[in-house]
């Protein structure tokens, strides 16, 4: 087993957070995991992104030209990435900040609204949580349970009193995905 | 202990601490500089010496002055920051004393960028600075090697007097992967009976020295060195080997491309292809041996580098024309995806070069014509 996951987005938008919980949580739960993030001559608002892999045998390259896995929190990243993505791959769209729908139909899409979900919860840093519970509506080897104790397990202790909101966040990510899932045409 | 998500760099800079790093000298450089950063909190932390110097002139000077203490003591920086190293590190070779280096290499020549790559495997291995002498280089592929590899570096460094250079690049030293760390170990530090830390009104003065006037001194130092050298080749060659049993095609790559060619291989055993991989850890001493035993087993070679074919030449004067050597490299800070390696490996087997192709010009041929 071996899946690619790409998290894309705004500096800012804690892309690399993202991707680091859903490091740690398959690292928790025993399986080989890398996290690449972009690196270069980066500026403030301009785009970061981050791959992790998750595999259950040592992992050879840490990047991946045509991801199974995306999520695109902006729309430079939709616009980039899903011409890359593996067919029967799955793209999760931050619907807050995209102004068109996907080109392609051989690809699962998921629209979420990030932003406009995560105010709802209280805070909008959430956004991010929020895509990752989306992503574990598809990504079956790492478990919405198994993110949450990541959280707990290695949040800072200057943020754990926001740990419910996290859960929260992640729940909303997932449920709403979950109904974009019975949206998708097999 | 358990496994913690590291990332590479300060991993490095963790490992050097427990293994009983007592000074760390170095100069910011992209992308190497957690190093520095995460020691410039570490080492006061300990009550050991952090210097950011000047530049990496000095930097590699105020090693060499620690070295000769016997101290464990590193430096680490990025492709321009150890060309300006390179004099300083001659005369830690020339003065027999044991450091450890750390090149997170970037594309190149010049100021290049700051993406990965293996450009300078021939200045660490072959070159650097002036003068004969051989040294110590080691090539992890992930961050637990880099770990235990970082560790492994100073007693490599202290039992042989040498350097002991560690060879990365941008994706290993950016990279977060779960490692575990050794236990922290108590500095003891070692009397050496040619390091010069005070006779204390004890014992006879030491001299250490890199200057030899008389030519017949000089000549007995390379000697010496060359012949301690001897020793490494004999008791240091590390590597590790994938699906090598019954492999026809054996892949030659460090570091990185050694990583992303395990990816290939996977991907062409998944279709019955028989190749596998010989990743080289220290590539100095080079794995010249093994990669002698396989010529009998490979009807072909393939190099896979992030340069423009530096390894390539080890592997050639290893397999000695015998069967085909071919050359699969991305310079410049590009790291190859592993479909690219795969599509080398079928190109291999529908159109093989023979021993008489030059490995480097041919790729050189199909890299123009794609691009």
């Amino acid at each position: 087993m071996q899946k690619e996951i790409i998290i894309s987005g705004f500096g800012g938008q804690g892309v690399l957070f993202a991707g680091q919980v859903v490091a740690y949580a398959a690292m928790d739960s025993g399986k080989q995991v890398t996290w690449i993030p972009s690196y270069g001559p980066e500026m403030r608002g301009g785009t970061a992104n981050c791959t992790v892999v998750i595999a259950d045998h040592e992992i050879g390259s840490p990047l991946v030209k045509n991801p199974p896995f995306v999520i695109a929190l902006n729309l430079p990243s939709f616009d980039k990435y899903e011409p890359l993505m593996q067919a029967g791959g799955t793209l999760i769209v931050n619907q807050s900040m995209v102004d068109h729908q996907a080109r392609r139909n051989d690809i699962h899409v998921l629209m979420v609204p990030c932003n406009e979900i995560a105010e709802e919860i209280g805070d909008k840093k959430l956004m991010n949580m929020v895509s990752v519970g989306a992503l574990l509506s598809g990504l079956t080897e790492v478990s919405l349970k198994e993110v949450e104790k990541a959280l707990e397990a290695h949040l800072p202790a200057r943020h754990k009193h926001l740990l419910p909101k996290n859960y929260e966040a992640l729940k909303r990510g997932f449920e709403h995905a979950q109904k974009e899932w019975d949206k998708v045409p097999a | 202990m358990t496994k913690e998500l590291w990332k590479g760099n300060e991993a490095i800079a963790e490992a050097a601490v427990r293994a009983g790093l007592e000074a760390y000298f170095g100069y910011p450089i992209t992308p190497q500089t957690e190093v520095l950063e995460y020691l410039s909190r570490r080492m006061p932390e300990l009550g050991r010496a952090f210097v950011q110097a000047e530049s990496e002139l000095g930097a590699v000077n105020m090693v060499y002055g620690a070295a000769c203490t016997g101290v464990r003591v590193m430096s680490s920086s990025s492709s321009p920051g150890v060309s300006l190293m390179m004099e300083g590190l001659s005369y830690i070779a020339g003065t027999e004393v044991p450091a450890v280096l750390v090149n997170v290499m970037r594309g190149g020549p010049g100021l290049g960028n700051i993406a990965p790559a293996q450009s300078d495997y021939n200045q660490a291995v072959h070159g650097g600075g002036h003068g004969d002498y051989p040294r110590i280089v080691l090539a992890p592929a992930s961050v637990q090697e880099a770990i235990d590899l970082t560790v492994l570096s100073f007693d490599l460094a202290e039992k042989y007097r040498m350097i002991c250079m560690l060879i990365l690049d941008g994706a290993i030293g950016q990279m977060m992967e779960p490692a575990e760390m050794p236990e922290m170990k108590p500095v003891q530090r070692k009397d050496f009976d040619w390091a010069t830390n005070g006779t204390m009104g004890k014992r006879d003065r030491r001299l250490l020295t890199s200057i030899y006037l008389n030519p017949l001194d000089e000549e007995q130092t390379n000697l010496r060195l060359f012949n301690r050298w001897k020793e490494v080749q004999a008791s240091e060659v590390r590597y590790k080997e994938y699906f090598i049993e019954d492999a026809e095609i054996v892949i030659v790559g460090f570091g990185t491309a050694g990583r992303v060619a395990l990816s290939a291989v996977r991907a062409a055993r998944e279709q019955g292809i028989k190749v596998g991989l010989l990743r080289p850890i220290t590539v100095s001493p080079f794995p010249t041996e093994r990669l002698d035993q396989l010529t009998g087993q490979a009807r072909a070679f393939l190099v896979t580098e992030m340069n423009t074919g530096q390894m390539l030449n080890d592997v050639q004067l290893a397999v000695r024309g015998r069967v085909p050597v071919e050359f699969y490299g991305r310079p410049g800070g590009v790291v190859p995806f592993p479909d690219e390696i795969l599509g080398e490996i079928k190109r291999i087997i529908s159109a093989p070069a023979t021993v008489d192709t030059d490995a480097r010009d041919a790729w050189l041929t199909r890299m123009t014509q794609h691009a």
